[in-house]
């Protein structure tokens, strides 16, 4: 990395600055999180990275610990894919303290990288070779004996259900597919941490079911798991833990039921009134709930107990022309953190 | 399944050290060899077909009027005199090719860099890697060039065989600045213009075809400064035995200096383009 980054040298020189007047801060007060625990595979404090005036992360703390399944949630351009490039050791931060694997990323982004897994936002398999080809240059690349590669390359082969496919060009073969072939790809040096870009983009549910059961098992063997997603069943689906990002600092921070009880009630009524009404109707329901929210197609209304609001609306003699009370989701946390108002 | 759950643990839990850092650029090489496999037909057929063709048309059918007409310094036949000249040029173009749309498509359009320094593979590995491919297939198609030009005649045995290694040597001070190049312009226009402003007009006033000395005096120094003269003069005084080695010295060290600054030119870039 030190050769990598040869004109970087300015930049980890500031970097150094930082770890020293934080560890002063830290001698003086004595509060400790100073550096990372024996357990926590990612360990961020004041992370940052901009691209000219442009800034992509904006100050963030992380602590991911080993065996978790860890989320970063957030609209698109929220900071998630700068971030996961940090943490896996390609992209120098610009600013902030980050250790991957209790090392220094700048300095020993190789040794880093050989025990990491990563899953890229778009596949770059190599679209000339083969499923198998695929995977045995891939452990090439981590230095591992062509006898021992072959050998994973079968196990990893059956564990994405891609035997029959094995000497097949990698071009055909469907967006799930190639999908199961970057995961098992990612694999092949046997990490300890795999982070994951949007891992189920521009899948059919079919595909995405039977990804995220592959990375349910990856986790129950103790793979330490970082992905990205604006999925919200994604995040409930995977993550112990996740932050909400959002114009690249963090929202919010949590599991999936912390989240949804400290930024949003139990469950949320939908009341869809005629065209135009909803706004004018919303004043006299104030008091049925703790918020509401008013769309231009339906009111929704954050309470703990839906039908006892729903009731009360009814009793006032109004009549929505249609009803819903269902559970509050990650999804309200998620507009409720990050806007409704597109990002692009 | 149930072989899923038996092979879990010991591997995927493991907190093993990393063995030893891997040479990284064998691995990219080992990579762009696994990709040549499945084109090496092809190439063969065009290096073989291309000298044939060239030392033919213009070494045999041009060569007889020129010859006729005796105004070569060298004292050789135009066969003998064009053949390492085209020697040169050939490394020049399979240099370039190289260098352009294959670096391209793993920079941008497949993104196949981008995985691999997802390993422990660094910028500089992928530079190297690619050149040392790079290498292979100069001395490859460089090497069928020499036996074509023996077939025709065209070879001063065993001296001509010292033009190998010059011709490499061109081909690489291509190789490298345009990596660089490569990894700079946005899109393949930029690979058009390289052509057209760039390796054609080299290819044609470069010497490959006649000495420099016969262009108009004010466009002799732009052809004396251009890679390709130095490559072709370097190779045609190795081809043919009559080396100044002044001469050979300044050419040697321009080449070198060449591929010196375009590997340090790609790596800057491949940095911008990858990592920052």
């Amino acid at each position: 990395m030190a050769e990598l980054l040869g004109d970087m040298s300015g930049r980890s020189a500031s970097v150094a600055d930082v770890t020293e007047s934080a560890s002063l801060t830290q001698d003086q007060t004595g509060v400790g999180g100073d550096a990372p625990g024996a357990d926590e595979l990612v360990w961020a404090r004041g992370l940052r990275k901009t691209f000219g005036d442009f800034t992509a992360v904006d100050g963030i703390d992380i602590s991911v610990r080993r065996g978790e399944a860890f989320g970063f949630l957030g609209p698109n351009g929220a900071g998630k894919s700068s971030t996961m490039r940090m943490i896996g050791a390609v992209s120098p931060p610009t600013d902030g303290r980050l250790q991957i694997l209790g090392r220094d990323p700048v300095t020993e982004g190789p040794a880093i990288r050989a025990r990491l897994g990563v899953v890229p936002q778009t596949d770059n398999l190599d679209q000339e070779l083969t499923v198998r080809e695929n995977l045995l240059i891939y452990g090439r690349y981590f230095g591992i004996p062509r006898a021992e590669i072959r050998q994973r390359a079968d196990e990893l082969l059956d564990f994405v259900q891609l035997t029959d496919r094995a000497n097949d060009l990698v071009e055909p073969l469907s967006g799930g597919m190639k999908r199961r072939l970057t995961i098992a790809r990612s694999l092949i040096n046997e990490p300890e941490l795999l982070l994951l870009d949007e891992p189920t983009t521009g899948l059919d549910p079919q595909a995405r079911h039977a990804l995220w059961d592959r990375l349910f098992r990856l986790k129950q063997r103790g793979v330490t798991l970082v992905l990205t997603t604006h999925y919200m069943d994604e995040a409930e689906q995977l993550c112990d833990r996740l932050v909400v990002m959002d114009k690249g600092k963090i929202a919010a921070e949590g599991s999936p039921a912390e989240l949804i009880g400290t930024y949003s009630t139990r469950e949320v009524l939908e009341l869809r009134f005629a065209t135009g009404e909803n706004e004018t109707q919303a004043e006299g329901l104030a008091d049925l709930a703790e918020r509401i929210e008013v769309l231009p197609d339906r009111l929704l209304l954050y309470t703990d107990d839906g039908d006892a609001a729903a009731t009360a609306v009814v009793e006032r003699g109004l009549r929505p022309a249609s009803v819903l009370v269902r559970r509050s989701s990650l999804e309200d946390v998620f507009l409720r953190l990050t806007g409704r108002s597109l990002v692009e | 399944m149930a072989t899923d759950a038996d092979r879990t643990s010991p591997p995927f839990t493991s907190v093993t050290e990393p063995r030893g850092l891997p040479r990284g650029y064998q691995a990219v090489f080992e990579g762009k060899m696994l990709n040549y496999r499945g084109n090496w037909k092809g190439s063969v057929v065009s290096s073989i077909l291309e000298p044939v063709l060239f030392l033919a048309a213009m070494g045999i059918s041009l060569g007889t009027l020129v010859d006729q007409g005796g105004r070569l310094n060298q004292g050789v036949d135009y066969l003998v005199f064009l053949a390492p000249g085209l020697l040169a040029a050939t490394a020049m173009q399979t240099g370039t090719f190289e260098s352009t749309y294959p670096i391209m498509g793993a920079l941008k359009w497949h993104k196949t860099f981008e995985g691999i320094l997802s390993t422990p593979v660094k910028v500089r590995d992928l530079v190297t890697g690619h050149l040392l491919f790079i290498l292979f297939r100069l001395v490859t198609t460089l090497a069928v060039f020499l036996a074509v030009m023996a077939a025709f005649g065209a070879l001063v045995l065993p001296v001509g065989l010292l033009a190998l290694p010059a011709a490499v040597l061109t081909g690489l001070a291509f190789a490298a600045p345009v990596a660089a190049f490569a990894a700079w312009v946005q899109n393949d226009a930029g690979f058009a213009a390289l052509l057209r402003f760039g390796i054609v007009p080299m290819f044609l006033f470069s010497g490959t075809f006649f000495p420099v000395d016969q262009l108009p005096g004010l466009l002799q120094p732009v052809a004396y400064a251009t890679p390709l003269w130095h490559g072709v003069a370097l190779t045609r005084g190795l081809a043919l035995g009559d080396l100044d080695p002044t001469l050979a010295a300044i050419n040697l060290t321009y080449l070198c200096a060449l591929i010196a600054l375009g590997v340090w030119l790609a790596r800057r870039q491949f940095v911008k383009r990858l990592v920052l």
